[in-house]
């Protein structure tokens, strides 16, 4: 910023004389230019978030009217009997979802944690492009890599090994087809890891050095220092970048639909197939035929959006309320 | 804070009208340019079904090479799509694997017409431990295996039909599409046919509420799933099923014979279908009569409106009808399609001059 832009910045504030004048002083700097570009920018974002809701909202107004909140509640999918409800869908993106983020949090901050405090800076760095590579993979290559390496693996050894040790929970109950709501929550921790870790590193290697200088100072041991001072310093990023994670899970189509069995039914066990709500849209709106189907596909789509947004309103709840308790903020 | 705000707006305002002013006079520019030269090319659009997506970006690339001035462009967006697209007037014409219902074509403001093109057939196959052989199946077990009646492989309804195959007593895990397709269509109006439990408590449609079974995406989909689980048994389209060599199974026809799929015995289902052909062309060819007939075959058609307004394309559209329906025939074969038996052909061409 120019120091004219300066002297401008404050005779607009001062009052109403001359503020045309400034304003104009302002443009010429170029200042108020990208002031205005980038505020059209952000409010694009806000537009088109909106413009999303009220054309899913609009789009889906024949099923919303014929079965309302049923629409929540009912477990059938029938297209020739025209009968809709999104139930099995919201649990198998809930439960997927869940399950990759149980099996890719501890997996995920866990590396980041070595990578950004004990690990060599130039493995880490190396390391770190690595992962990061990972996170550009195409989902469709997870979901090939899914369907033609891992259910097989998982089928064969995981899955019976799960039902032996603690096959008497019910989520592990029941017969085996390798494609099941498990394969599809593995698949997912697998795409998501990477994200954790590379954001969970930045975010630690940000944690100023005398954190950690002064647990040390005071005796605790290197671990100590890490796991209560380092990390919950960090907490708010780890906590971002696992919602970013669930973000991407909830969302992701083509890797789980080709490994969850797209089977509409509610099951407790996990080695179920099961169906979720992104895959069903792509599967099933290139070939819909009739207002009713297409429509209750477009309102299943509504749902998904509702569900981000309760999920990062949750999330956001969950930040506010443990920043609050917590000690080691700011 | 505030006050600033304000002044953004004023100032993005100044930018818009800025904006305008330097646009307005090209744009008055381009209305009085004069009309495209004569020579220009007429570039038509379609979409719809996948299944025959090979065989038609082949005779429309045919077409263009010998005409260089049409340029036809087909996206293979799903059966649905192409209606969709069609009802709303986005494209030239659309493509179906299923024959559009009089609701459907109740919602069109212009008449539609059907010109079946290729011929496709679904063919069961399955992935048995110890199993070698073709299998013959019947209508009843199959119907019996997707309502979920028939769960091991060695129940009669199967080791009945194939003496000499050891059929384990495993259980079956059965197969389907998971998206909706032209496929699911052509199979699930066969098990409707063949079975009134079927029809009563599924029906056809590109999907269905499947009683049991997994779902698999695509064609690939569906064998990848079979490939991998033990005891499965699925379906998929004929020309897949050659082309990647999977093992498919003989289908009992209407005449009581086992027959394997292949190009002569999906024609030959077309051929005894043709005496009974409707005027539109809307028919369903599975289990069809004839001992030498597959019969889980399928047309699928081209949707062409009655009325074209645009004399340059409605005449392309007509001229390119009548080549594939003739010389285009010839091509098929080698892309694994089955042509069209001749009374079919020669009724379609009845029908092309009607086209306004």
């Amino acid at each position: 910023m120019s120091s004219s832009a300066v002297i401008a910045d404050s005779a607009a504030r001062s009052g109403p004389p001359g503020r045309g004048a400034a304003f104009l002083r302002r443009l010429r700097s170029g200042d108020q230019i990208a002031h205005v570009l980038v505020l059209v920018f952000a409010a694009s974002i806000f537009l088109v978030t909106v413009l999303l809701f009220f054309e899913l909202f609009k789009g889906s107004a024949l099923p919303r009217h014929k079965f309302g909140f049923l629409f929540f509640a009912t477990r059938v999918w029938d297209p020739v009997a025209e009968q809709f409800g999104a139930l099995p869908f919201i649990y198998g993106t809930l439960v997927t979802s869940i399950l990759a983020l149980v099996i890719a949090v501890p997996l995920g901050v866990g590396a980041a944690i070595f990578l950004s405090e004990l690990a060599p800076p130039r493995f880490s760095d190396n390391l770190t492009f690595v992962i990061e590579l990972l996170a550009a993979v195409p989902s469709v290559i997870y979901g090939l890599l899914g369907i033609f390496v891992l259910v097989p693996l998982l089928r064969a050894y995981v899955m019976p090994f799960l039902q032996k040790s603690l096959g008497f929970l019910p989520i592990f109950k029941g017969p085996i087809y390798g494609v099941s709501f498990f394969a599809a929550g593995v698949v997912l921790a697998i795409m998501v890891v990477p994200y954790i870790i590379s954001v969970s590193r930045e975010v630690l290697l940000a944690v100023p050095a005398d954190q950690r200088e002064a647990a040390l100072g005071l005796g605790a041991t290197r671990w100590e220092a890490t796991w209560q001072v380092v990390v919950p310093y960090a907490r708010i990023g780890i906590f971002g970048s696992i919602f970013l994670s669930l973000a991407r899970a909830l969302g992701e189509t083509m890797a789980v639909t080709m490994v969850i069995g797209n089977d509409p039914k509610i099951n407790a066990s996990l080695f179920a197939p099961g169906y979720s709500i992104a895959a069903v849209i792509a599967n099933e709106f290139t070939e819909a035929t009739g207002d009713l189907y297409v429509q209750a596909l477009i309102e299943l789509g509504l749902v998904l959006f509702l569900l981000t947004i309760v999920i990062n309103g949750l999330a956001r709840l969950l930040i506010l309320v443990t920043t609050q308790k917590g000690t080691a903020h700011e | 804070m505030r006050k600033l705000l304000a002044y953004d707006f004023l100032g993005l305002l100044a930018g818009i009208s800025v904006l305008y002013g330097a646009l307005l006079p090209t744009s008055c520019f381009l209305s009085a340019a004069p009309a495209p030269p004569p020579n220009a090319r007429v570039l038509i659009n379609g979409a719809g079904a996948t299944f025959p997506y090979p065989i038609y970006s082949k005779w429309f690339d045919e077409y263009h090479k010998a005409h260089s001035d049409v340029e036809i462009n087909y996206q293979s967006i799903g059966s649905g799509g192409g209606i969709r697209q069609l009802l709303s007037g986005t494209v030239d014409f659309g493509a179906s694997d299923m024959p559009l219902t009089d609701e459907q074509l109740g919602q069109f403001k212009f008449k539609v017409l059907h010109f079946p093109t290729v011929l496709g057939a679904v063919v069961p196959t399955y992935h048995i431990e110890g199993v070698t052989q073709e299998l013959n199946i019947t209508p009843e077990a199959l119907a019996g295996i997707y309502l979920g009646k028939i769960t091991k492989w060695n129940d009669p309804a199967l080791t009945g039909p194939n003496p000499g195959v050891k059929l384990p007593s495993a259980d079956i895990v059965v197969v389907h599409r998971s998206e909706g397709s032209g496929t699911t269509y052509v199979w699930t109006d066969y098990l409707s046919k063949v079975s009134e439990e079927w029809k009563n408590k599924v029906g056809r449609n590109a999907s269905v509420n499947w009683p049991v079974g997994l779902g698999g995406k695509g064609n690939e989909g569906v064998s990848g799933t079979i490939k991998m689980t033990p005891n499965a048994i699925g379906y998929v389209e004929l020309i897949y099923a050659v082309q990647n060599k999977l093992s498919y199974g003989r289908m009992k026809n209407s005449a009581g014979a086992f027959v394997k799929a292949d190009l002569a015995s999906v024609t030959a289902a077309a051929a005894a279908t043709a005496s009974a052909m409707p005027d539109d062309f809307r028919v369903s060819i599975t289990n069809a009569p004839g001992k030498d007939a597959y019969p889980i075959s399928s047309f699928t058609w081209l949707l062409i409106p009655q009325t074209i307004p645009d004399a340059a394309k409605r005449e392309i559209i007509t001229g390119m009808l009548r080549w594939m329906l003739t010389d285009g025939q010839n091509m098929v074969e080698s892309l694994d399609y089955a042509r069209l038996a001749k009374p079919v052909v020669e009724k379609e061409l009845k029908l092309i001059p009607t086209i306004k």
